[in-house]
């Protein structure tokens, strides 16, 4: 896991001019044909995850002992793990998961935090700005994945107690579940990906703050708050959105290597990491090598699309 | 410089803090009650207490930190919930000795392999073979080693017998010639991890290789040294390579980080005695002494590495410790 650098600096009249140029960006991209076919892939996975529970043949947790560990069939397109249970169902929940993941990952410690504390560094300066970016620097300077093996290897046990307790509730105990198994390994993730969101926001801020439109909402007196979320963060958002999508893919590579570890994601929630996990020994790929190669191939596919396309954004962005 | 370094250096222990603190109080925050783990059968309220006091488990957390703090700087670690007698000291050190032989041999090897072959993918930009060599590099690195780790694994140790399934044999391994000569070789068991280690960080030097030597070659200077008449063979390797290599140092710290990260997944698979496969088997234990000590260990060894590699690279481009006073 790494977390992104952020981009070279932009020069205040580009980033300015960043907020009309949606289309204009887009135009460049779809010139790529590499990062377009990345986008199809990524799409396609993460559509199949939205759309899990209507076009997944199984449900993830039917089991039928009789038909385990077969290779493809017609019944079973991917084949069938150790329990029987269906192997395409479980990709696509395991998708599912991941996107879940990443998408909370991005807004909460992105998004919110991220950007939250980028703006109020950049605009107010001085100490607050100095305490942030210590901070920032301190948890930048941790290892990303022991770090996160701990937090989750001490909370998600705490958090499956919750859980399960909130399983037990009447009525909409089962969506707090579903959420609940999700909430260790987004909260952990959170805590380590803001920081890279945060100094690049703070680079761009600092470009805008002496600008004259600032200086004018100074002067009629708009308060900070509004001219942070007034004046600046639309001046920014659409290149800091960029930016992040350039980065889902080490979150979601993240993801499947703690689930892997036994500390993300807990059964029986699908995900690709404790999918991988079950395929991994020499004898068992040997013998089955599908219980391996099916999640295998969904994540590496879903990576190297992210790293490609995650490649070109930075490539359009740089452009002058 | 001075300044760079004392401003740097300073901020060095508050991390070292925060992190200690944070670590020990999410440790202590897991499930389970150490005490009554350690205490087995006994549920005499006296034995318990006693337990808590000798494992300095009593008091806030703040107490209980310090004390252990205290210890943990003069290298104790305290005791395994686990294995029972042992320091958690005596458990991590072979494997500390074990691992750190892997990662260092394999940051050489990303380094040996990696900048030949920006160098090479740069020379022949414009051609077929830089777009091949860059994009499958991006590919080899995009899978993850937790997936890539067991077909390799089948295919050479399995199904063709050249290398061991897995284990740890040290560094070298002594060949008998008729039984009589002995010769030194590399250890075989050594391949399997240096091939999984080393695939995503030399991917990662040769691409930053080849976008340095593609922008040096555009600097005067190189343009100087061809217009001396100079064969491009020397232009490249006397002028373009030493400029290229500059950035190299900030990507020590990102390659070690990758490696680090890998080791957890190739020694938990190969079998390795390492940090990595310890701290596996600690969290499905949940053995929480010894995760926070796996866990301390490599952050120091983290945060000291970034620490060096940024002293080096303000040493060598003055930009940046005469941007830092505005920009860090």
């Amino acid at each position: 896991m790494t977390i992104a650098a952020p981009a070279a600096a932009h020069s205040p009249a580009e980033v300015a001019a960043s907020r009309g140029s949606v289309a204009l960006f887009w135009e460049r991209l779809r010139k790529k044909k590499l990062a377009m076919m990345s986008l199809v892939v990524i799409v396609l996975i993460y559509g199949g995850g939205i759309l899990a529970p209507v076009i997944a043949p199984y449900s993830y947790t039917q089991q039928n002992i009789d038909q385990a560990l077969q290779g493809p069939s017609r019944a079973h397109p991917l084949g069938t793990d150790r329990l029987g249970r269906d192997m395409l169902s479980r990709a696509l929940y395991s998708a599912r998961t991941t996107l879940v993941v990443s998408v909370a990952v991005l807004v909460s410690g992105s998004l919110i935090i991220g950007n939250g504390l980028g703006l109020i560094a950049g605009y107010r300066g001085g100490w607050v700005d100095n305490t942030i970016m210590r901070v920032g620097e301190v948890f930048s300077s941790l290892p990303g994945l022991p770090m996160l093996i701990l937090v989750n290897a001490a909370l998600s046990p705490r958090v499956d107690e919750f859980a399960k307790w909130a399983g037990r509730l009447p009525g909409g105990g089962g969506v707090v579940h579903d959420f609940a198994s999700y909430i260790s390994i987004f909260a952990a993730l959170s805590l380590f990906f803001w920081v890279g969101t945060a100094r690049y926001v703070r680079s761009l801020v600092l470009q805008l703050r002496e600008r004259d439109f600032i200086l004018a909402a100074q002067a009629l007196g708009a308060s900070t708050p509004r001219i942070l979320v007034r004046h600046l963060l639309p001046n920014i958002a659409f290149i800091v959105v960029l930016q992040l999508s350039a980065t889902l893919g080490s979150v979601a590579g993240t993801e499947v290597a703690l689930t892997w570890f036994g500390v993300g994601v807990q059964p029986p929630t699908p995900s690709f990491g404790a999918m991988i996990y079950d395929g991994s020994g020499t004898r068992t790929f040997q013998a089955y090598p599908h219980l391996l190669l099916v999640p295998g191939i969904f994540v590496s596919l879903l990576l190297f699309a992210f790293a490609l396309l995650g490649d070109a954004i930075n490539d359009v962005i740089r452009e002058r | 410089m001075t300044g760079y370094v004392i401003r740097r250096l300073a901020i060095l222990p508050l991390t070292l803090f925060v992190v200690s603190f944070f670590t020990f109080a999410i440790a202590r925050y897991g499930p389970g009650d150490p005490v009554t783990i350690a205490a087995g059968q006994v549920r005499d309220p006296e034995v318990l207490e006693r337990i808590r006091h000798e494992r300095g488990l009593d008091g806030t957390i703040f107490e209980q930190y310090q004390r252990w703090a205290v210890r943990a700087l003069e290298g104790d670690f305290g005791e395994s919930f686990i294995q029972r007698g042992y320091s958690v000291r005596e458990l991590v050190v072979p494997k500390m000795i074990v691992s750190a032989q892997l990662n260092v041999l394999s940051i050489v090897f990303v380094f040996v392999i990696g900048v030949p072959l920006g160098m090479l993918a740069a020379w022949f930009q414009g051609k077929w073979i830089d777009p091949l060599i860059i994009s499958s590099l991006l590919f080899l690195s995009a899978i993850p080693v937790l997936v890539i780790l067991p077909p390799i694994q089948w295919l050479l140790a399995v199904r063709f017998h050249i290398i061991p399934v897995g284990g740890w044999g040290g560094l070298i391994d002594i060949y008998w010639i008729a039984g009589v000569i002995a010769v030194p070789i590399p250890n075989p068991h050594l391949y399997l991890p240096l091939i999984v280690l080393t695939v995503p960080g030399f991917s990662g030097v040769a691409r930053l290789v080849r976008i340095t030597a593609l922008q040096v070659a555009r600097e005067d200077y190189v343009r100087t040294a061809r217009a001396k008449g100079l064969t491009e063979t020397t232009v490249a390797l006397r002028h373009v390579l030493p400029n290229a290599m500059l950035p190299l140092v900030t990507a020590i710290g990102l390659s070690l980080a990758g490696i680090v990260e890998g080791s957890y997944f190739t020694e938990t698979l190969l079998g390795i005695p390492g940090i990595g496969a310890f701290t596996f088997e600690s969290v499905r234990s949940r053995d929480y002494d010894v995760i926070l000590a796996t866990t301390l260990i490599v952050a120091v060894f983290f945060i000291v590495m970034n620490l060096l590699t940024d002293l080096a690279y303000a040493r060598i481009d003055p930009r940046v410790r005469l941007g830092a006073s505005n920009l860090s």
